[in-house]
């Protein structure tokens, strides 16, 4: 926005209490309307016109401002080291790659042994995120079915209406936490190991500490839960509250996108370039049905978050448009100038009488 | 059908006729809700809401709360009824304070107080100086000893004048002891709503007068919210009570007007629609689809392998509720507002307050501002609206002798003055006339002089100037009239009084000279209506051109005539004349016909010539108005030449050679098509050239025209800009706005008179100028306004800036509504099609009512251009009138604009927010903060003046959205609880906002900027001009100043007009034989060469300057 002026004169500049402004407010009469600036809309009042240097320099102004914050954010995202690892394929044994969905609902030893290589110093934390692609955690039939009562209260525990199918077993008793969000939890495990060293990850605080305070009781303990014909994902340990389940509150803070990542851990010492990092997983959870990817995520963080280009390469697209518009308009001004508010241009002006 | 109302007959008319109770209401206690509710869901809009409300009931399918819609709903829904309900109210208090009224009143026999509604048909009521007339009573009796009262019947046409009632013939010199034991027969018609007209009969019972029916008419009556005054008491019986009163059957709620803005929204609600509709079946197929295909294989969706029947809707419908936001529940609300506040303006504006009386402007129909803006047509009277309708007698022409042309003012003629002083017999007649011909009543004042209450103000300027002239009209008692003529009293009886009405266009008195026992017969009236009936010898020669030359100046003329009667032939008149008031059918032609047998050779005694001066600045508002576009149709009863030279003298046409005057005339069918043919050929062939092409039409040739030529009429309407219809009764009036607008013109209709209400009401818009004929026009019309002159004020700058306002705020609601819809549209596609609402309920709702209409409201205070330059340059009002700021491609703009803003709000988020940031709460409140940053900037950047009011919605209302989400945040129950805290101290989520808002709005601006300066609009280039104080703003000062210089130039006297050459001619004169053909031979003079002259005196006027 361009606003050409100074707070200016009232409505329409020079001499606009001219000749038929005429409201004496010495004979007043009990009929007569009340004077004042409003009811006679006459508030003063800013009249910006968009005028070639206003727009020009208002173009330029978002070009210097633009292009420096999108250069810092291409920089913030370049300084973030991520390592992604896609292994739902490649951990499942060759000869069970003909019938992925068999050999992921059988039971039996799902372990697998993925290597990550280090590439660039990494800072801690580092954030470990389990990433699933083609996973709609958004859909309407999943994202409602959950009850945010029964998670935070235990006087709560029937309020499953919404929790359909997932609400109770198969003998009546209710589950908590019920819904199809909370019986479909992820359950891959990781475990890492440098140069045979274990390395910790550390799974306490990863949810929101909000969620842990006041949406997820301290004293609501998983009841029921996975018990049906039907085993959706992971098991809970019903002697810890659902106040402390953090994988659980992370899973259940559902993803707006299809392609989403969720905390898993972090790990609390810096990696150095060259390091190798065994990774041991257990690949239990069943993307397979509907071609959805895993990935493993080991990635630092900036100001602006992850790693994210999205950002700085906008911000500079976008100044660079502004700057080759504001250039356009430059040329075109001093190639064509126009008299702005020349009454040559009203048409009635060049043909009285005609319209 | 006839209805027999026996006088103080208790028990006979008890049950036939229903009681006095009056009652306006629309509802009762019981039938409100449903009723009300009833007539809310009528309307498509509210149905539409209703359907979606109930939808979301379906908690399978709602994406929100239903709450979400309810809330509104049932807030809109409230709001509406309350207001009828408030207004009910008020209409049953003031109807139970009439109703509970006390009023003397004769039951069984005996005269006692009762309520008001308690009285029946044919129960005898007494009614003291000053009370109000409960019903409709028949006079019995009076004070007066004539039988004659007064009553003021404001209250029922507007006229502030008093009126003479008598008591029927039959009921003279009843004894007043006697009056409440009357009984008798009045046979009277059904009720109905003409206040003009009563036609009954009365016959009295033994031991009264009896077997004499006795004729009874308006002049016996009493009509209901009427006052008695300057009588001591009255009595009357009861012929029309409660409803069925005469005031009760014109008492209705008009019709609703519905303003071309609403239904152009209508049309694009409409469109909107249809467009949800193919969105709501493609995504409801793509849907089913998806699920069948994919879902099925999302085990953590457990879709059930068979659902109910009604699985295949499940969908669809959910879309549609998703999708109902399209169509924004907040615009209705909206816009009542906004038109309550341009109503509001109007009434408050300073500018437009008569300084006179102060009359302030006012508005009492506050839906139709927009219209203003957009008027085509305007049909205006003349009389009282261009004129001031303060008549003042100027000059006459008595036996051929002019008097007043030398010094303008026949009163300071020194001839006219001696010529009285020596009593010369003619002017004696002729000041006679003046004086007594009429139906003035005067009224002594406590000091001495004498007021006048006249229902003509023709008939008063007679009177004032005879009393100038020392021929004093000083009483009337009963039908005595005192006339003092220098110092001497002359008494007249007045015995019978012929009316004028619109067909006779004359009035006359039958008089006897009190002292020499001597008859006469004394008219006056219209030339056209008195000439033909002088006396065969007489010549009427130089009176028809004394009435040609004033009417060229302007003036009104009435000709003068009296006759002497003989005994005889008046008593023989006269029993006529009773057989004919006596009538009850066709009482009003039998009268005419009657009244023509004693209105023959008369002699004529001159012509007084009145002046109805123009308003103050009725040309410069006229030529305005013409500058704007607007076409200008004078509808006059008045005579043509009159008419004529008052359009001239205020710009209604312009002077030979810039404009043209055709006509068009005949007095049989074949005689009008020819010259309408002739005149349509004219405008053909001069459409294109610039020139102002005026018609003039009378009112015969013109029902002859829109009887049976009604297609070439049509055309001719649609070909010329500027009309004159002179002597057109109020019907005719009527039918022409009635034409215009089949023609889809807007029209508005502006008059001062009861003989305007029908147009008023009949056109789009309806004004009504609160003059000297009273407050009927002002009472039925949409605005009034207290001088022509505001006229232009109210179209420029009410008119176009609602319009202006309007367009902005419905086009912003929709495009609001789009944006948060295709963003839903936009996310379910990649929510798996299946319907889920991006946006919590909180939002939804919040978004609609709150965060985008607050900014959008204090658009009303917005002003493109200021007052000044609208009147400067009044052809800006060209956009309004062709609809170019609200219609289907404006509205494809803002469309666009939405479908725009919405990509780049939903891409921008979803990649910034993508991965370990993509959750939904938080996802959610970033796009809902991208809509409301680009709101804020969308409406700043259509905003033209910034108050800081503005300033203070626009920048507030995004403060505020940030505070009540934080106040929401900080709700551990509620869904976002810490939501917006977190996202404020994220970087990344203000650096999302900034890039939205440039994104969103650069491109916006570009285009924006670049039709401003290289593909300007008017508004465009007059804004610039504004601001930079070109030029232009002397340019348009010109031409109004050299106007005030001609008028003062104009009245000057008329010399020696023949002489002038022909410059008027109309251009398809083949012959001028076939034009004086045309005229037919009974016409009195000759319009060909009348306005020559005219036209000459007018452009020698201007050289004068």
């Amino acid at each position: 926005m361009n606003s050409n002026n100074t707070p200016s004169s009232s409505a329409g500049g020079p001499g606009s209490a001219a000749a038929d402004s005429t409201a004496p407010p010495t004979t007043r009469n009990s009929k007569r309307p009340k004077y004042s600036r409003f009811t006679q809309q006459e508030l003063p009042a800013c009249k910006p016109i968009l005028t070639p240097k206003w727009v020009i320099s208002a173009f330029m102004l978002v070009t210097v401002i633009f292009i420096p914050i999108g250069v810092a954010s291409l920089f913030a995202s370049h300084d973030v080291v991520e390592i992604i690892d896609r292994y739902e394929t490649d951990c499942i044994p060759e000869d069970s790659r003909k019938d992925k969905i068999a050999y992921i609902q059988s039971s039996g030893d799902k372990t697998c042994n993925r290597i990550l290589n280090v590439t660039k110093h990494m800072k801690h934390p580092i954030y470990v995120y389990y990433q699933l692609d083609n996973y709609y955690q958004n859909h309407r039939r999943y994202v409602k079915s959950r009850s945010d009562q029964q998670l935070r209260d235990r006087d709560s525990e029937n309020d499953t209406s919404a929790c359909k199918p997932e609400d109770k077993t198969a003998n009546g008793s209710t589950i908590v936490p019920c819904g199809l969000i909370a019986w479909s939890l992820f359950n891959d495990s990781y475990s890492f190991s440098r140069n045979n060293q274990n390395l910790s990850v550390n799974k306490h605080g990863i949810s929101w500490k909000s969620d842990r305070d006041h949406k997820f009781g301290k004293d609501v303990f998983p009841k029921n839960f996975q018990s049906g014909g039907l085993i959706g994902g992971k098991h809970l340990n019903e002697s810890i509250p659902l106040s402390e389940q953090e994988d659980l509150i992370v899973w259940m803070r559902t993803a707006a996108l299809p392609t989403f990542r969720k905390l898993y851990g972090k790990i609390e010492v810096d990696l150095v370039a060259g390091d190798v990092i065994n990774v041991t997983l257990q690949n239990n959870y069943n993307t397979y049905s509907f071609n959805g990817k895993k990935k493993l995520v080991l990635s630092t963080t900036s100001w602006l978050g992850g790693k994210n280009d999205f950002l700085g390469i906008a911000y500079l697209t976008v100044g660079g448009l502004c700057f080759f518009l504001a250039m356009v308009f430059t040329i075109i001004y001093l190639v064509k100038p126009r008299r702005l508010g020349d009454p040559s241009y009203l048409s009635w002006n060049r043909n009285p009488g005609g319209h | 059908m006839k209805r027999c109302v026996y006088i103080n007959d208790d028990d006979l008319s008890h049950d036939i006729y229903c009681d006095n109770r009056i009652s306006n209401r629309k509802y009762t206690v019981w039938n409100f809700l449903p009723k009300n509710l009833w007539e809310q869901f009528s309307r498509f809009m509210n149905q539409y809401f209703l359907l979606i409300a109930c939808l979301q009931l379906w908690s399978l399918i709602t994406p929100v709360n239903p709450a979400s819609t309810w809330g509104p709903l049932i807030l809109i829904f409230a709001v509406s009824a309350t207001k009828e309900a408030w207004d009910d109210y008020n209409r049953y208090l003031s109807d139970k304070k009439a109703n509970e009224k006390e009023v003397w009143a004769v039951r069984h026999g005996v005269k006692k107080h009762i309520q008001a509604q308690d009285i029946h048909v044919g129960n005898m009521v007494w009614l003291r100086e000053n009370d109000e007339v409960p019903c409709d009573l028949v006079l019995i009796g009076t004070s007066d000893p004539q039988g004659l009262c007064y009553v003021e019947t404001a209250a029922l046409d507007g006229e502030t004048d008093l009126k003479t009632r008598v008591i029927p013939s039959a009921c003279m010199g009843i004894d007043f002891d006697l009056l409440h034991k009357v009984k008798g027969l009045i046979e009277c018609p059904e009720p109905d709503k003409d206040i003009r007209r009563f036609d009954a009969n009365l016959r009295l019972f033994p031991p009264f007068l009896d077997n004499d029916v006795c004729p009874i008419t308006i002049k016996n009556t009493l009509l209901q919210s009427c006052y008695l005054r300057n009588t001591e008491w009255a009595c009357g019986v009861a012929v029309y009570t409660g409803n069925e009163t005469k005031l009760g059957m014109t008492r209705g709620v008009p019709e609703p007007k519905l303003t071309a803005v609403d239904a152009m929204i209508d049309k694009l609600t409409g469109a909107i629609f249809v467009f949800q509709l193919v969105v709501v079946m493609v995504l409801g197929v793509a849907g089913n689809i998806w699920k069948d295909t994919e879902a099925r294989k999302l085990w953590y969706v457990e879709y059930p392998t068979k659902g109910p029947w009604y699985e295949l809707l499940v969908i669809p419908l959910r879309f549609e509720l998703l999708c109902s936001i399209m169509i924004p529940i907040s615009i209705k609300v909206s816009l009542d507002l906004v038109k309550g506040l341009y109503a509001k303006f109007i009434d408050w504006d300073n500018k437009m307050v008569d300084q006179e009386t102060s009359t302030p402007a006012h508005a009492a129909n506050t839906a139709i501002s927009e219209d203003l803006g957009q008027v085509e047509y305007i049909l205006t009277d003349k009389t009282g609206t261009l004129t001031e309708n303060q008549m003042i007698f100027k000059r006459c022409c008595i036996s051929g002798t002019f008097y007043g042309n030398e010094i303008g003012d026949a009163l300071k003629d020194e001839d006219l003055v001696n010529a009285v002083a020596t009593r010369s017999p003619d002017v004696i007649h002729f000041l006679t006339v003046m004086a007594i011909c009429n139906t003035v009543v005067p009224i002594q004042r406590q000091n001495g002089t004498i007021l006048y209450k006249a229902q003509s103000q023709d008939e008063e300027a007679l009177v004032h100037a005879a009393a100038g002239l020392h021929m004093v009209f000083v009483k009337k008692n009963g039908n005595v009239l005192d006339i003092n003529f220098n110092a001497s009293v002359i008494q007249y009886e007045v015995l019978d009084t012929l009316e004028f009405t619109s067909d006779r266009k004359r009035m006359s008195v039958v008089v006897k000279d009190c002292q020499s026992g001597k008859l006469f017969l004394l008219s006056k009236g219209a030339d056209e209506a008195i000439l033909p009936c002088a006396s065969t010898g007489q010549q009427t020669r130089t009176f028809s051109e004394a009435v040609e030359q004033y009417s060229q100046l302007g003036l009104r003329t009435l000709c003068l005539a009296w006759r002497e009667l003989e005994e005889d032939e008046y008593q023989e008149w006269s029993l006529m004349f009773k057989e004919a008031n006596s009538a009850l059918v066709d009482r009003d032609w039998r009268i005419a016909e009657v009244c023509q047998r004693l209105e023959h050779h008369l002699q004529i005694l001159g012509v007084a010539a009145i002046e109805d001066r123009l308003q103050d600045g009725v040309p410069e508002t006229i030529e305005t108005l013409r500058k704007a576009g607007i076409n200008f149709w004078m509808l006059t009863g008045d005579k043509q030449n009159t008419a004529i030279q008052i359009a001239l003298s205020c710009n209604f046409v312009s002077p030979e050679p810039k404009g043209q005057l055709l006509l068009i005339n005949g007095k049989t069918g074949d005689e009008v098509r020819q010259s309408l043919e002739r005149v349509l050929l004219t405008m053909r062939i001069t459409s294109s050239e610039p020139k102002d092409v005026a018609f003039v039409i009378d009112g015969w040739a013109l029902e002859i025209a829109l009887k049976h030529h009604h297609k070439a009429f049509m055309e001719l309407a649609l070909l010329s800009k500027t009309a004159i219809c002179c002597r057109v009764t109020p019907s005719q009036k009527a039918q022409l706005v009635e034409l215009l607008k089949s023609c889809e013109y807007r029209t508005l209709a502006i008059g001062d008179g009861g003989n305007d209400v029908r147009m008023i009401q009949q056109a789009h818009i309806g004004v009504g100028i609160s003059g000297r004929e009273g407050l009927q026009a002002a009472r039925a019309a949409d605005y009034s306004i207290g001088k022509f002159r505001f006229l232009k004020r109210l179209i420029l700058v009410h008119g176009r800036y609602s319009y202006n306002r309007t367009a902005f705020l419905s086009q912003y609601s929709f495009y609001k509504s789009l944006l948060i819809c295709f963003i839903q549209i936009f996310f379910s596609l990649i929510s798996g099609v299946s319907g889920t609402s991006l946006f919590n309920s909180v939002s939804l709702m919040a978004y609609n009512v709150f965060y985008t209409s607050v900014p959008v409201l204090v658009n009303v205070l917005d002003k493109d251009l200021s007052e000044r330059t609208v009147m400067q340059h009044p052809q800006i009002l060209f956009y309004c009138q062709a609809g170019r700021l609200l219609n289907p491609s404006t509205f494809a703009g803002w469309f666009g604009r939405s479908l725009f803003h919405a990509i780049v709000v939903f891409v921008i988020c979803i990649h910034s927010y993508a991965f370990e940031k993509s959750e939904m709460e938080e996802l959610s409140m970033v796009v809902l903060s991208g809509c409301i940053w680009l709101q804020a900037f969308v409406v700043a950047l259509e905003t033209n003046s910034f108050t800081i009011l503005q300033h203070l919605a626009i920048w507030g209302n995004l403060v505020a959205f940030y505070v009540i989400n934080w106040i929401v945040s900080a709700l551990p129950s509620s869904g976002m609880y810490t939501i917006m805290f977190r996202l404020c101290r994220q970087p990344s989520y203000w650096i999302t906002m900034f890039l939205i808002v440039v994104a969103g709005m650069g491109p916006v601006l570009a285009l924006k900027y670049f039709r401003y300066t290289y593909r300007p609009s008017k508004i465009n280039i007059l804004r610039q001009a504004e601001r930079l104080g070109g030029p232009i703003l002397s340019l348009g000062n010109i031409e109004p100043q050299s106007r005030a210089f001609e008028k003062e130039v104009s009245p000057l006297s008329i010399s020696q007009p023949k002489s002038r050459s022909p410059v008027y001619e109309p251009l398809l004169s083949d012959s001028p034989n076939a034009i004086r053909r045309s005229f037919g031979p009974g016409a009195p003079f000759d319009f060909f060469q009348s306005q020559s002259r005219l036209s000459s005196s007018y452009a020698r006027n201007c050289k004068d300057n």
